[in-house]
């Protein structure tokens, strides 16, 4: 019996998102009276030993090119072969692009129960009961696994990441030799900006601001911030902004600490996408805005004087 | 080609979301049921365009549902699917109705077999991904474009932080988000058509539930907004800073 934890790299480095992933597998392993044990496949620059300080005492490691990048039928059979061999009762994964990929699939191959998009430690009194956001974030959901290996992908930004002390063992894991049989013809990433499902603090405007050349101020405050941009459907609609920043109901579903909301109304499918962000801020100039009312603070006021005014009193704060 | 669009019925994006049976149920009482919006404005409507390219191609559509998903499942024939399979189930698991899917989409040989990225009610976003390892066909997760060349898709997929371009060979199982199409409504003619459209009930294969619904809540209400006043943005700063520890 063990916990395995899945490591999710890109470029080589550790995405943040298992760094949660591993702190909540060791504290479930801690619960279940059992080992954290962790996969990473494909070659890693990061210092794989010292993610032993999120808990983690051993990593086995395939680093083989042909594993470079994630081919989720490749990847589900290594971890299952891996699973097998630590004797893993329990499976998480990060329900990120990748985990959302793979875990369906390592679930069908292990027969294994998966609760994707898990919010909190299971709760392993009675059984084994996972709690999940449904609804889009408008409920929640104790889903019961009833079958003896189980899946859990957790949502990013769910589960706080802890570290302390300690070195994980690291080992040669021999994943299964295969071809993929998709082929990775190119990668775009925005390079030096926060990944939106990974940032801390999200700032994000609407149709308020009028129009594309409006933007630069949002910018500037999430350069301050070290924030991601995102924005509301009409906007990437009419393209004021790229696709990849509209959050909501039919967009991306964030869950920052921050989200700053910068002359977005607040419609019930936007809010979809973002009511899991701890704090919420709202800058709007109606006070009827819908969006105060999910809203931990608000500023009722024009974003053409309040952002910039706001940008310079963080950047105060900072010291920047 | 034989194209084959999973349909799920989900409750309106406006809907109240309340609970019944002692918080085991979800309580439908005035809900207004639609279909999707996934699997309809992209999944669905990327297959009608690649009929429009192609017209020798064929759309079915498959749902794992009651009685209840008809109205949906017409409408989705509305938009332009050619021929529905209702599999006749209420089943909330989603191993148990991936291999309901899997079963429709081994009998059919379909070149592609295309979902929407989620369902907006479970937020499972794992049925494609099932319904590929049941098949052993690749899988491509969260895409937003998708282009045939012969046998040989070019499918742009949702990374963290960006996109990749991938390629393969039919068949595949691909998972559809926003960029694959554009929402269209259905025509008079669509709607008339979609009256006489063969929509085939058949009854459950065996298969096994791996899960099962405990229970459900509604999250805390939030305690109240605090408003600060537009000409002390310094306040606000503070108390993110202090209070909420945000900043
Ligand atoms: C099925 C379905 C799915 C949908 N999915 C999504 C989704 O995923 N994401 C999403 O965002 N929307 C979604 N929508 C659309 C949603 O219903 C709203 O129409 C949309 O969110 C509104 O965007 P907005 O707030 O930017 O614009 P508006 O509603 O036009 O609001 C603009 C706001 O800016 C304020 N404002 C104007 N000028 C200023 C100023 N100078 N300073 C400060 N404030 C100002 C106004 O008071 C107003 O509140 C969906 C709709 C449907 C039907
Ligand atoms: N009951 C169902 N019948 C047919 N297709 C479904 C059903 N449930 C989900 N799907 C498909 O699987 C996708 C992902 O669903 P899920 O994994 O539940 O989030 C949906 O967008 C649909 O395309």
């Amino acid at each position: 019996m063990s916990v395995l934890i899945f490591i999710d790299t890109a470029e080589g480095h550790v995405k943040k998102a298992s760094l949660e992933a591993i702190t909540y597998g060791a504290k479930l392993a801690e619960q279940l009276g059992t080992n954290a044990e962790a996969l990473v496949l494909g070659p890693v620059s990061d210092d794989l030993p010292s993610l032993g300080k999120y808990g983690v005492k051993k990593i086995h490691h395939a680093a083989a090119d042909s594993l470079a990048h994630m081919d989720a039928q490749l990847y589900a059979k290594a971890i299952a072969q891996a699973a097998e061999t630590t004797g893993a009762t329990v499976i998480i994964f990060s329900n990120n692009t990748t985990g959302k990929a793979i875990a369906p699939r390592l679930s069908v191959r292990m027969k294994a129960g998966l609760v994707s998009g898990a919010v909190a430690l299971p709760d392993t009194s009675n059984g084994f009961v996972v709690k999940k956001n449904v609804f889009s974030g408008k409920a929640f959901a104790n889903i019961a696994v009833n079958t003896q290996v189980k899946i859990v992908a957790l949502s990013p930004n769910a589960y706080q990441t802890l570290s302390g002390e300690g070195t994980a063992e690291v080992v040669t894991f021999n994943a299964p030799a295969d071809t993929a049989k998709v082929k990775v013809t190119s990668v775009n990433k925005a390079s030096g900006e926060v990944p939106l499902t990974e940032a801390e603090v999200v700032v994000s405007a609407g149709r308020g601001l009028k129009g594309p050349e409006n933007w630069g101020m949002v910018e500037e405050l999430a350069k301050t911030l070290h924030a991601a941009t995102a924005c509301s459907r009409p906007v990437a609609d009419a393209h004021w902004r790229p696709h990849n920043e509209h959050v909501g109901q039919t967009g991306i579903a964030i869950a920052p600490n921050l989200y700053i909301a910068i002359g977005i109304s607040g419609a019930i499918q936007h809010l979809a996408g973002v009511n899991r962000s701890k704090v919420i801020v709202v800058i709007n100039k109606d006070p009827e805005a819908p969006f105060f009312k999910a809203a931990d603070y608000g500023i009722v006021g024009d974003a053409f004087e309040v952002v910039p005014k706001l940008n310079e009193a963080i950047r105060k704060l900072k010291g920047v | 080609m034989k194209i084959l669009v999973c349909i799920s019925k989900t409750p309106d994006t406006t809907a109240k979301i309340a609970f019944t049976d002692n918080n085991t149920k979800f309580d439908v009482n005035g809900v207004q049921w639609i279909i999707n919006p996934y699997d309809e404005w992209y999944a669905l409507v990327r297959a009608i365009e690649l009929k429009e390219a192609d017209a020798s191609s064929v759309i079915h559509l498959v749902t794992v549902g009651g009685a209840d998903a008809e109205p949906i499942i017409r409408k989705a024939l509305a938009l332009g699917g050619d021929e529905a399979i209702r599999v006749n189930s209420d089943s909330h698991d989603s191993y148990y109705i991936a291999s309901q899917i899997a079963a429709v989409a081994k009998e059919g040989g379909y070149g592609l077999v295309l979902t929407g990225k989620e369902t907006i009610d479970y937020n499972g976003s794992s049925i494609g991904g099932m319904v590929a390892e049941l098949l052993d066909l690749p899988y491509i997760s969260l895409a937003t474009k998708l282009e045939l060349a012969g046998n040989t898709a070019s499918i742009t997929r949702e990374i963290e932080g960006g996109e990749e371009i991938n390629e393969a060979s039919l068949p595949l199982v691909i998972s559809a988000q926003k960029g694959m199409a554009e929402a269209r409504i259905p025509n008079m003619r669509g709607i008339m058509a979609a009256r006489t459209k063969p929509l085939k009930v058949v009854e459950p294969v065996a298969a096994d539930s791996l899960t099962t619904v405990a229970g459900f809540g509604l999250p805390p209400a939030k305690a109240g907004v605090k408003l600060v006043a537009a000409d002390n943005v310094e306040e606000l700063v503070r108390l993110l800073h202090e209070e909420a520890k945000a900043i």
